[in-house]
């Protein structure tokens, strides 16, 4: 399959890039990973007819710990995540994210920004961040209203199925993940049929306690509506609790009721509810246990 | 119809070409070069047959387009055999690690990858490392075998 001609551009730095964003308008797209973007346009479901491949923006890609932020920049590859001793050590959530995220071949060239600017409610990455109450940062070319700079909230930046708060001339440069002291763990859980699928359903969870008691908590869910759903009263279901198996059953069971699943080849919707009920109960508890000093 | 001039070292040899911008990397390799041991199998990003290595790292050539791989380094299938065959290959031969062969070429080259960045792999970590790429005769039993014989066979030798 041969995807339709494009005029390709590989700038050497972030300004330029966002400079041949708005001049070439609305048909440019950017090319990172490329591997939603590229199978997507053999099949001609995309015909940009500009690709500014930002590959050469290596200054994009990092993991580090900085200002009570775990800062990810949006060119790091999933391979580089499912890698990292930081990763492993104090965010285990994000390996148990990119290390389900399609096959390692993939994961050599697919980027963290990629998974969420593509704005696929079936990638990994949206729920966990929802979970992990990050902040996106975003670049654009400025101008009399603001600076170039500007980062919102991972719940304003999904808007539907591939539609994001990233404007035309903007591109998505961080994700910034709050780090929490003392006691907090997360967990993601992803029931794929096969290596390579995407999730039937996910859930990430992510919480923090005071003292025996839960006292802040983050629940999301993948694949399971036309965003990552942030399951609200599932999340309330925990606070003050000791996050006991009838706490997580209960809370579990509201998760299933906030997902909307559509029944497909995956599953019908009342499998795939049945599924977010047991991936969100298995993720709280991965996440209470975590929190508990175990992994 | 926008085109560039490219070079690709492959295998160790510079290889050049005007080529369309949309020009996919297994095309590069396989049509302008000739080199038709990189398959293609599902041409949709799933089997990974057409894996090379670029720059060292084992990526599927059916989803890179050959601008990408512009001044870099690709290793295919090809360029494997030394002086004598790869440890990889020769494990594929005497563990019997395929029937048909089309997977072959990629499962090689992913396998190269593991074992450059994990010379020691347990039986997971080797059935983990070849998850992308997809056989539909063997059961993957005798690739694994075959990717241990190369682990050791490579140990032993760098032990000497």
């Amino acid at each position: 399959m041969i995807p339709g001609s494009f005029d390709y551009h590989a700038p050497a730095t972030l300004d330029e890039a966002i400079k041949l964003l708005g001049e070439l308008g609305e048909d440019a797209k950017i090319l990172a990973g490329g591997h939603s973007l590229i199978p997507m346009m053999k099949l001609r479901l995309a015909e940009p007819t500009n690709l500014i491949d930002i590959n050469g923006l290596t200054d994009l890609n990092y993991i580090k710990e900085e200002n009570g932020y775990l800062c990810i920049g949006a060119m790091t590859r999933e391979v580089e995540l499912e890698k990292s001793d930081l990763v492993a050590e104090k965010y285990p959530i994000l390996k148990d994210t990119s290390e389900v995220i399609a096959d390692p071949l993939v994961r050599n060239m697919a980027t963290v920004g990629g998974n969420i600017a593509h704005g696929d409610p079936a990638n990994d990455h949206p729920a966990t961040m929802v979970a992990l109450g990050a902040e996106v940062v975003i670049n654009g070319p400025g101008g009399i209203l603001g600076g170039r700079e500007r980062t919102i909230v991972i719940d304003d930046f999904f808007k539907g199925p591939l539609m994001t708060a990233l404007e035309q001339n903007e591109i998505l440069t961080e994700l910034r993940i709050p780090i929490n002291g003392g006691k907090s763990g997360a967990a993601y859980k992803k029931l794929e049929r096969k290596v390579g699928d995407y999730a039937i359903a996910g859930a990430a969870a992510a919480l923090q306690f005071d003292g025996d008691n839960c006292s802040s908590t983050g629940i999301a869910l993948t694949n399971v509506g036309p965003t990552p759903i942030r399951a609200i009263e599932a999340q309330n279901a925990l606070i003050g609790t000791s996050v006991s198996s009838d706490d997580i059953d209960k809370a579990a069971g509201l998760a299933a009721a906030a997902s909307q699943p559509v029944g497909d080849h995956r599953g019908s919707e009342e499998y795939k509810r049945a599924v977010v009920k047991t991936m969100t109960a298995r993720a709280i508890q991965t996440a209470k246990d975590r929190a508990e000093g175990g992994s | 119809m926008a085109t560039q001039s490219i070079t690709i070292n492959i295998n160790g040899d510079a290889k050049s070409a005007e080529v369309e911008d949309r020009l996919l990397l297994v095309h590069f390799i396989r049509d302008n070069h000739g080199l038709t041991g990189t398959h293609i199998g599902c041409d949709t990003t799933h089997c990974g047959a057409c894996t090379v290595l670029l720059d060292g790292t084992a990526v599927k050539s059916c989803t890179v387009f050959a601008v990408q791989a512009n001044g870099r380094e690709v290793t295919t299938i090809e360029g494997m055999e030394g002086e004598a065959l790869h440890p990889l290959q020769e494990g594929f031969m005497e563990e019997h690690g395929l029937q048909c062969g089309f997977c072959t070429p990629g499962m090689i080259m992913s396998s190269k990858h593991l074992l450059d960045n994990n010379p020691d792999p347990t039986e997971e970590e080797i059935r983990w490392g070849i998850s992308g790429n997809l056989c539909r005769c063997t059961g993957y039993q005798n690739i694994v075998k075959a990717v241990q014989y190369a682990s050791n066979k490579l140990q032993e030798t760098s032990e000497e």
